[in-house]
């Protein structure tokens, strides 16, 4: 899967699914309108600032409240191209990663990076590094099967084998 | 070593003869609930997969609860795809406006889910099926599109936390007020990835009611599912409202847990949760003054029969205070009818509220009941999230029907104690 490469913007802990897409817009299915309302409530100019490749940096409990999978989907189709967080709602975790979003626990990460850092990600290792302060952290990289699940758009491209496989 | 209760759900539907903590295993789905929201999200991934029929027209549950009746164009139109998709699969449990009822009271109610099963939803309130036994989670559109095209999904075993629950819960103390209680003491990720498991002598003391607003909350504590026995309460509810052959699950003596919480029913009082965490929990006696623009009663967590009958038994004979409004919505259309053949419509109409048809509408900030900037609601819904109910600078206080309906009188929040009562001392 493709490496993440992008300036830091941070949030901080327990930032909920109303915070990052909020109710009123979940009579939107276009994720590029859905990514026009990033985050939108907590910083109007986000959507704005950031750029194709950015990261964003959170606190505790990412994505935490409901289960709706246009948080995650406003995300990725804003060009964020990874999540990095102590940790993420469990919800929020498996959505990121079935429309191949990619997020990373990493506690001493989120701690460390700085907004405006420019940061790196190797999924295949699993290593950040902050290359504004010339530091670097270790994540649990993704299994194999995890890592094609991403790569290949998530988990329907993922499935559809499968779902051949059960035709008559 | 032995496993929790959620652990032998998943390994019977697993085929293992056990699983342990933190393995992935594919798992065998039972049901496979939607509503409009992550159905129309759903149907697109359903169809790029290459799946042409769901796995199973029994075992599909589409309900148009959260923007119907149809709020908008929009809506109408994301309604519309969901329509069209349950009728191509000729789904038996469909659930349109007339009929359909908030998911979560929904489904018990008409005994779609019982004991012993494996659970997805497209709504992260789907823990609410522990309250009858089964394994519950809620799901992304996308696990949702899958669940429904292939009949399974994966799972990562959950560790537990087992809540052991003594005494009886007070005169105004219901299911909400234990949930709020757990909450503030364990925090919004206390539970995070993990099941929560309810036993102790304590669960007797609580209806299939107060059982279903707890395990409703679970995912407030940030887990995955919650579970309570299948005791009495439980098989005479199921007597009452499911055909379904079902298989209960006990943990093993030697189990284990994360963590134990020992929870004194008796020790708890009416509880409050303070914007904008449901985490941020105070009882009733250190509220102070907080006046109201807005009272909600009703969604997932509390628009169930014992809901209205405690809101209506406190508004009988009052009217509800001038500076606010009041919204009442009861659950499901059987829980409404209910609702007027035992005059509780009539209480609450005379008291001022408003009484609509079943939508979760309110609850999520979609329709019925938005908020203003710098206006504050006291609701019986599950989140108190910034902007979650309207603007991002209005305010949601989270709470048990008893003290909203007493509250709605008073204009600002106050304890049911306050209020007298037609027919009590």
């Amino acid at each position: 899967m493709r490496n993440a490469h992008g300036k830091a913007f941070v949030f901080g802990d327990d930032v909920n699914t109303d915070v990052i897409l909020p109710g009123k817009y979940l009579n939107v299915t276009d994720p590029v309108e859905l990514a026009s309302h990033c985050m939108e409530s907590e910083d109007p100019e986000f959507t704005a600032k950031a750029q194709p490749g950015d990261i964003m940096i959170a606190g505790k409990n990412f994505g935490c409240g409901s289960s709706r999978e246009h948080a995650p989907l406003s995300i990725k189709y804003l060009g964020i191209s990874c999540v990095i967080a102590p940790t993420f709602a469990r919800i929020f975790f498996r959505n990121a990663l079935n429309i191949g979003l990619p997020i990373l626990e990493c506690e001493e990460a989120a701690a460390n990076i700085s907004a405006g850092d420019v940061v790196s990600v190797d999924f295949t290792t699993g290593v950040i590094v902050d290359e504004t302060t010339g530091r670097s952290f270790q994540a649990e990289p993704f299994p194999p099967f995890m890592q094609n699940l991403i790569s290949c758009g998530g988990l329907v491209n993922y499935s559809k084998e499968k779902i051949e496989r059960r035709k008559p | 070593m032995g496993m929790t209760a959620t652990q032998k759900i998943i390994a019977a539907h697993a085929g293992l003869d056990s699983v342990a903590a933190g393995q992935l295993v594919e798992a065998r789905l039972d049901i496979v609930m939607g509503n409009d929201i992550t159905i129309a999200l759903a149907v697109p991934e359903f169809r790029r997969s290459g799946a042409e029929k769901v796995f199973d027209s029994d075992k599909v549950v589409v309900v148009l609860d959260h923007f119907a009746p149809n709020k908008d164009i929009k809506a109408a139109m994301q309604c519309k795809v969901c329509r069209e998709f349950a009728r191509e699969n000729g789904l038996t449990h469909f659930y349109d406006v007339g009929r359909m009822g908030i998911e979560h009271a929904l489904l018990p109610e008409q005994g779609i889910v019982a004991p012993g099963e494996m659970i997805i939803g497209g709504d992260s309130h789907t823990c609410t099926y522990g309250a009858v036994g089964a394994f519950s989670t809620g799901v992304g559109s996308t696990d949702l599109a899958m669940g429904m095209a292939t009949g399974e999904n994966w799972f990562k075993v959950p560790s537990a936390i087992l809540f052991r629950l003594t005494g009886k819960p007070g005169k105004w103390v219901c299911g909400k007020d234990v949930m709020l209680h757990i909450i503030g003491r364990i925090g919004v990720d206390g539970a995070l990835y993990r099941s929560m498991e309810f036993t102790g002598d304590g669960v007797a003391a609580l209806s299939m009611d107060d059982r279903f607003s707890i395990t409703n909350m679970a995912i407030e504590a940030g887990a995955k599912n919650a579970l309570f026995p299948v005791d009495d309460t439980c098989r005479a509810y199921l007597d009452a409202h499911c055909s379904k052959q079902w298989t209960a699950y006990e943990a093993d003596p030697d189990a284990e847990y994360e963590q134990v919480i020992d929870i004194d029913l008796s020790s708890i009082r009416p509880t409050v949760a303070f914007p904008h965490l449901p985490s941020n929990t105070r009882t009733i006696d250190e509220v102070g003054t907080v006046e109201l623009d807005q009272v909600f009663i009703g969604s997932c967590t509390n628009g169930r029969m014992e809901d209205m009958a405690t809101a209506a038994h406190i508004l009988r004979g009052h009217r509800v205070s001038d500076r606010l409004r009041v919204i009442v919505i009861p659950a499901t259309p059987s829980i409404y009818k209910e609702c007027m053949e035992k005059g509780y419509i009539g209480i609450f109409l005379d008291a001022g509220c408003a009484v609509s048809t079943p939508t979760c509408g309110a609850c999520l900030g979609g329709h019925m009941g938005i908020l203003a900037e710098g206006e504050k609601c006291l609701s019986t819904t599950n989140r108190n999230f910034v902007g979650r109910m309207g603007h991002t600078a209005s305010e949601v206080y989270l709470c048990s029907p008893a003290v909203a309906a007493a509250s709605a009188i008073a204009g600002r929040i106050v304890s049911p104690e306050t209020i007298d009562i037609e027919g009590d001392d």
